[in-house]
């Protein structure tokens, strides 16, 4: 089997802080990380490559030349082939353009039975560029997947998480899946990856390799623009609460019913 | 020491596993049951730290020396007892098969051993056989079809968790060092049993006990190398051995330093954060800088290994050095916890007893001494 | 909007490569040099001391005659012969946004035997409402909402489509999307008309709440949201209003529909209802373990409310992540809620801090959290929680 994951290098979100005074971003020292979505991604297919003998597991991501560093760690799990979607000319994306630019390096990869993906980036929430992605290549797209049940000669049976429980769902393959953290415990790299990811050559590509118009990626095909952007204003600071444990619970117990909160 | 990227790599995967899997609460439970989890070595396995060194072709990782002492380093600086499951199929047990073994003897031993599926101990000390190996009393005669084993292995690590164990026997009585033997004796064979467990003060959770050989018939194919060069291959496989010591040594007085720096910035005397006096600060830098100074003798060691130059010399230093200013920082760390450093709640006290066998195992610091001299004065 | 630097006014000060949330700022020869990671949030416009970072326009392929576009569509989501309440709240700012614009709320409404809900969407407020009904859009797959709304979209030409950001709004929404080659802002926290262009401004949290991000798309049409539901207010329903009703005539082939479901199956015992909840007790990494959310519980049940959990809680696996609040959770807004044990993680409190009341208990004093607390308990929740339960009797 012809296994592709789509993957994204993003800055681990928990850790960022704002600054109170300045109301910036504080960025030093947060890691740039392998998208947790993705990494259940990446470990839906290594398990599907363990399951049928002779798969390949290709990564396939867009970002700055930096993102290498998330692909080799792709690679020390167990990918086989990491391609990486990298040029000025991509900038500025939205994932209208981001969704062009990444199904366009997978149709150069070429042939492909399934397609894995994360649900949505950290960095971005917006959950889309994985349905994008399977529109542009004319394929059917299950989101929110948290369950493989059943690969048949031309379709797979998932369960795909909903608010209030979970639908089971068929689709014909190939196709392309979203993975939420449910379906997996992704695994670690290993020492023996890790030395293998180092034999291995990232490709690069830009927007020539994938025959990509300028006008049809980056900032210049992407219909949605920042306008501008802000740190949200926090909530001004209440009242700390004061003496034994007792007499806080009384006072705070006081306090809501004062509000007809209670 | 500026590391290659793969290096960091490395690194990452073994501080992420460390992080993620030893947790406190299974520490804890590790500390009062002394059963370290099945599940947490499968993972171990999975991710390849029992076969660092060990070709791919035998089941390994294909990786070094270097590789091998971050990973202890990593996973020391977490649980100290944890890394001691690490370090055997890598250096110990692994290691008397790697320089000797058969091609035979390392698909069947070496190759089970890098997968984590067995266990592999290493028997060379004796009640009365410590530093002095050549003064061991353990025997092998020569019976035509095999080796008759009688003696008494003392100390033995993880012990009563092997499939198999190296033991060292002499095969020519009358000679010392140069009459020692190597055998793969499987833990199973009738003959084979091990003492109670050692009450330890620390490690716990890494069973250590004695190995007794009483009238053990060892197959001819399971002398292990040349016979009566076992010495030579024990002395070699310690160099390894002594290099994952000093591994452990700065990982647990990394998480000493940490601690320290920690505790000093919470704990308030005379209105002021401790780490605000001078005494205090001082003490910080002058364990930061020992520290340092050990970790780059211990990745030189490694180097130099994986250069295929003569590691003895570096190794023993490392392992001196690092284990002993590894005490010496857990003392000064935990004595800036204070009282809170004596009491069990608190982090630095196990730290404080894991260490302290470091310099005595694999060589005390006064073997490591003699080594050094020895090489300087040949 | 491209962002350009400007050489003759830069320092080379380093304050823009700082303040970049995405490193998409280098130095070269002490020059601030855009790379491809920029996303065109502008922080380093605002960040420069000296006037030399700026945006520009640029020629954006694919535009199309927006004149041609009129009125707010809202995705009428339905399950099971039920509008969701998201639709209801879409269709209260979709209200806002028409009369801001000057033209009708419409509704798109697809299932089977779901013209019933027609009458309850004029009542909400829906001017017309688009019936699209068909055996196959009983239950939601991508395949057969995206054609069915898709000739809806190219025959009507609706200037603005929102859709509840629910499980199937976020998995309709981009294939909507890419087919109208148009732009999706999603999970949007709040909606406005630009004055002049009659233009929707949607901002939303980004960088996982981090940083919030006002986005247009001016030159594209039909201008597409999804919105977290909980976030906006419902629509008023008026009993027997009326509107105009269009029906569609989808109709399906061999090979349109290549999703299939085959169950739907719900969670058994106790449904998590955060969003509707009036008192929310949520735990977090601070509990140390899974039996403390039955501590939580006992406050929740004496309150009448439900317990939550932040991220740290969920990923240790103490707690069904469907407890979940915070951006990657459900975003909630009762009258009151307790933060137990949690720091208060800028991405927890993005699903929060619209609490009408907050009440946080943390140990560490020093903790986030306190800064959106209206009250904070330093101590431990194991004493303190029991301690009010006691009052309260």
């Amino acid at each position: 089997m012809k296994i592709i994951v789509c993957a994204k290098q993003v800055p681990d979100t928990n850790i960022i802080k704002i600054d109170p005074v300045k109301g910036t971003l504080i960025r030093d020292g947060v890691p740039s990380i392998l998208n947790p979505d993705d990494a259940n991604a990446l470990e839906a297919a290594l398990e599907l490559k363990e399951q049928v003998p002779g798969s390949t597991v290709s990564v396939v991501s867009m970002g700055p030349p930096q993102a290498c560093a998330m692909l080799r760690e792709c690679m020390a799990m167990g990918a086989d082939n990491a391609y990486l979607l990298s040029s000025r000319a991509f900038g500025g994306a939205d994932t209208c353009a981001t969704s062009t630019t990444i199904a366009t390096g997978i149709k150069k990869i070429g042939d492909y039975d399934i397609i894995f993906a994360g649900r949505q980036a950290i960095d971005g929430d917006t959950a889309q560029v994985g349905p994008q992605v399977a529109l542009r290549l004319g394929l059917p797209e299950v989101t929110y997947v948290q369950k493989i049940r059943e690969f048949k000669e031309h379709s797979v049976v998932v369960e795909r998480q909903m608010e209030d429980g979970y639908e089971v769902v068929e689709v014909t393959t190939p196709c392309v899946l979203t993975c939420v953290k449910e379906l997996n415990t992704p695994r670690y790299m290993s020492i023996g990856g890790i030395e293998e990811a180092y034999n291995k050559e990232i490709t690069i590509w830009d927007e020539h390799d994938v025959q990509l118009d300028p006008s049809e990626c980056g900032l210049q095909a992407s219909p949605t623009q920042v306008m501008r952007s802000f740190t949200p204003a926090p909530k001004g600071k209440g009242e700390m609460l004061s003496g034994t444990v007792a007499e806080m619970a009384a006072t705070l117990v006081k306090k809501l019913d004062e509000k007809h909160a209670l | 020491m500026i590391f290659e990227e793969k290096y960091e790599l490395i690194r990452k995967l073994a501080r992420n596993f460390a992080e993620t899997e030893l947790t406190s609460d299974i520490l804890d439970q590790v500390e009062e049951t002394a059963v370290f989890p099945r599940e947490i070595l499968d993972k171990m396995a999975k991710a390849g730290f029992f076969g660092i060194k060990v070709p791919k072709e035998l089941g390994g990782q294909g990786s070094d020396h270097l590789a091998y002492v971050i990973v202890m380093e990593e996973i020391a600086r977490v649980s100290a007892v944890a890394s001691l499951y690490v370090s055997s199929p890598n250096s110990l047990a692994g290691g008397p098969i790697s320089l000797s073994g058969t091609e035979e003897q390392k698909k069947k031993y070496l190759t089970p051993c890098a997968t984590g599926e067995k266990i592999l101990c290493f028997a060379l000390t004796e009640p009365g056989a410590g530093s002095d190996a050549g003064s061991m009393t353990t025997t092998a005669v020569d019976c035509g079809d095999y080796y008759l084993l009688n003696g008494r292995k003392c100390f033995i690590t993880g012990a009563p968790l092997s499939d198999y164990a190296i033991v060292y026997a002499k095969t020519d009585p009358s000679k010392g060092t140069k009459g020692i033997s190597a055998f793969i004796v499987h833990m199973d064979w009738p003959g084979v049993s091990t003492g109670k467990p050692e009450n330890k003060m620390g490690l716990v959770g890494c069973a250590t006990s004695d190995i007794i050989l009483e009238d053990v018939k060892v197959p001819k194919e399971n002398l292990l190398g040349e016979l009566n060069k076992g010495f030579a291959n024990a002395m070699k496989t310690l160099d390894v051995g002594r290099m994952g010591v000093a591994a452990q040594s700065i990982g647990v007085a990394q998480a000493c330093l940490d601690e320290a720096v920690k505790y000093s910035k919470e704990r308030k005397q005379f209105g002021k954060p401790i780490c605000k006096f001078q005494n205090t600060q001082f003490t910080l830098a002058d364990m930061a800088t020992k520290l340092q100074a050990a970790k780059e003798l211990v990745y030189q060691a490694a180097i130099t290994k994986d250069k295929g130059g003569n590691s003895s010399m570096a190794a023993a230093m490392a392992k001196y050095y690092a284990a002993e200013i590894c005490n010496e920082i857990a003392a000064k760390a935990l004595q800036i916890h204070g009282g809170y450093g004596f009491i069990k709640d608190y982090r630095i006290q196990r730290l404080y007893r894991d260490c302290r066998v470091f310099t005595i195992y694999e060589g005390t610091s006064q073997v490591q001494q003699m080594v050094i001299a020895g090489q300087l004065l040949k | 909007m491209a962002i350009v630097v400007n050489k003759e006014k830069c320092k080379g000060c380093t304050l823009c490569m700082k303040n970049c949330p995405f490193e998409a700022i280098t130095m070269e020869n002490k020059l601030a040099v855009i790379g491809s990671a920029c996303t065109g949030c502008g922080q380093c416009v605002e960040s420069c001391p000296f006037g030399a970072i700026s945006k520009t326009e640029e020629a954006v392929a694919g535009a199309v005659d927006i004149s041609l576009y009129h009125n707010v569509w809202v995705f009428a989501e339905q399950r099971e012969g039920k509008l969701m309440g998201v639709s209801i709240e879409l269709l209260g700012e979709g209200r806002k946004l028409a009369d801001a614009i000057g033209c009708q709320l419409c509704a798109i409404l697809c299932g089977d035997n779901v013209a019933g809900l027609a009458d309850e969407l004029f009542e909400y407020g829906a001017e017309k409402v688009y019936l699209a009904e068909a055996p196959e859009l009983a239950t939601y797959t991508a395949d057969a909402y995206t054609k069915a709304i898709m000739e809806a979209i190219e025959a009507y030409k609706p200037e603005i489509v929102l859709l509840g950001a629910t499980h199937i709004g976020r998995d309709l929404g981009p294939c909507l999307a890419v087919q109208c080659n148009t732009g999706l802002t999603a999970d949007c926290t709040k909606l406005e008309i630009d004055p002049e262009t009659k233009g929707i401004m949607q901002t939303r949290p980004a960088f996982g709440g981090n940083l919030m991000a006002t986005i247009v798309c001016p030159h594209h049409r039909p201008q597409m949201s999804t919105v977290r539901p909980g976030v906006m207010d419902k629509a008023e329903r008026v009993a027997g209003r009326k509107g105009e009703l269009i029906r569609l005539t989808p109709s399906y082939t061999e090979g349109d529909i290549r999703q299939k479901v085959l169950e739907v199956i719900k969670n058994v015992g106790e449904t998590v209802s955060l969003t509707d909840a009036k008192v929310i007790v949520a735990g977090g990494a601070g509990l140390g373990n899974p039996e403390g959310f039955e501590l939580l519980k006992k406050l929740a049940d004496r309150l009448g409310g439900t317990i939550g959990a932040s991220r740290a809680a969920v990923d240790s696996g103490w707690i069904d992540h469907s407890y979940q609040v915070g951006q990657t959770g459900t975003t909630v807004k009762p009258k009151i809620y307790f933060a137990c044990g949690i720091s208060g993680a800028i991405q927890h409190l993005a699903g929060m801090q619209n609490s009408d009341i907050i009440v946080a208990i943390n140990k560490n004093e020093s903790a986030p959290i306190f800064e959106v607390a209206d009250y904070g308990i330093v101590g431990d929740l194991y004493k303190v929680i029991p301690a009010i339960l006691d009052i309260l009797g």
